[in-house]
């Protein structure tokens, strides 16, 4: 009987873990042309709706957008792999040519990968991207393997 | 007057060994107080609980004014702060509070620790005591989000980064406490009040029982 009773409670209140399936959001076209990417990364800021729950609502997304030395895009996430801040380019004058968070001086290199012996135990999360009519658009952004 | 109605009721359910039971008990002089100051350290374990009646009755009236909504739980905290006789004395106790009970719990569990109080027979009512320190500690985190202020989701954020870390289950775990594996929005809210409100409290009170009781059992320690 107990089991009977609390069976419908623990399924109901455990149901987020049970129905989030890895989801591919639509790409968004993030109002940047192809050829204004660089090879110093840029900041791309745009918007994505997001359902959370019975709550819809725009949020804004950031990425650092830049070519590396094959003429390949890469759109990194701004959020720090150590504990969720912000990211930026070239962030601290102590660390040229690095990713840099100011909250426990986290460090990433131009690819995204954690500098060893920094906070940060993974790379910077990349986001995944297409092109359409020479316009830059970006999807979720996806965990890659620590270093 | 009052003296009348509780013989009226003691005449017929005869309450005095209830309460007597509860209450009236000898308290060893080496713990007092009144005969050595010293023995102020014993206070705290009371000090904690009586923290915690504190953070119970605040924490009931602030819930009525408080929406556990995104849209509106700021809005509900401002307008209780600002707009409500004595909001700021009724969420300052519980904001304060809230500090002052992990305090006295830490002076208690060093003055236990310190005296060797949790050696044998009293082990058990140590790891009791251990686990409400984790349910204490749960009521905090969980609480700091209720204001949704940027300090408490960014903080919320961090802690759940940190419930991320556990190694196998750290996913799970956090799309558990935040109601969604990449949001902390609406979802995440109203699971931090319903722990916040309803399953830490009602743990805590389980605990505390069997903590008391636990003492009363097997005594005070004795002095050193």
């Amino acid at each position: 009987m107990a089991a009977g009773l609390l069976a419908p409670m623990i399924r109901f209140a455990i149901d987020p873990v049970l129905q989030s399936q890895e989801k591919s959001g639509d790409l968004v076209n993030v109002n940047l042309s192809v050829d204004d990417i660089t090879d110093t990364p840029q900041r791309v800021d745009w918007e994505v709706q997001q359902v959370d729950g019975w709550y819809e609502s725009n949020i804004n997304r950031t990425a650092w957008v830049y070519k590396d030395e094959n003429g390949e895009i890469v759109a990194l996430s701004p959020i720090c792999t150590h504990l969720g801040c912000f990211v930026s380019w070239e962030g601290s004058e102590d660390y040229p040519n690095e990713f840099y968070c100011p909250c426990h001086d986290g460090r990433y290199y131009k690819d995204g990968t954690n500098v060893p012996g920094t906070p940060p135990l993974r790379p910077l999360d990349v986001y995944e991207h297409a092109v359409e009519n020479g316009m830059l658009y970006l999807g979720e952004p996806k965990p890659r393997e620590g270093a | 007057m009052i003296q009348k109605i509780y013989d009226w009721i003691d005449d017929r359910v005869d309450i005095t060994p209830i309460w007597r039971d509860i209450a009236d008990h000898e308290v060893p002089e080496h713990v007092n107080p009144a005969y050595h100051f010293s023995a102020f350290v014993y206070c705290f374990g009371g000090l904690t609980f009586f923290v915690v009646v504190i953070q119970v009755l605040s924490g009931m009236f602030l819930t009525m004014y408080y929406v556990p909504d995104i849209e509106n739980a700021w809005r509900s905290v401002y307008y209780l702060q600002t707009q409500v006789a004595h909001g700021q004395i009724v969420r300052g106790m519980h904001h304060w509070g809230a500090s002052v009970v992990i305090v006295m719990l830490l002076l208690h569990t060093l003055r236990v620790f310190f005296q060797g109080a949790y050696k044998k027979p009293r082990e058990l009512n140590w790891m009791i005591g251990v686990l409400l320190f984790f349910v204490m500690l749960g009521l905090g985190f969980t609480g700091y989000l209720l204001p949704w202020d940027n300090k408490a989701y960014f903080a919320t954020q961090v802690g759940l980064q940190i419930a991320e870390q556990v190694p196998f289950i750290g996913e799970h775990l956090l799309t558990l406490l935040a109601g969604d594996p990449n949001i902390v929005g609406a979802q995440t809210l109203t699971r931090f009040f319903a722990i916040h409100v309803f399953f830490l409290p009602a743990a805590l009170f389980a605990l505390l029982a069997v903590h008391f009781i636990l003492i009363r059992r097997q005594g005070i320690s004795g002095p050193l």
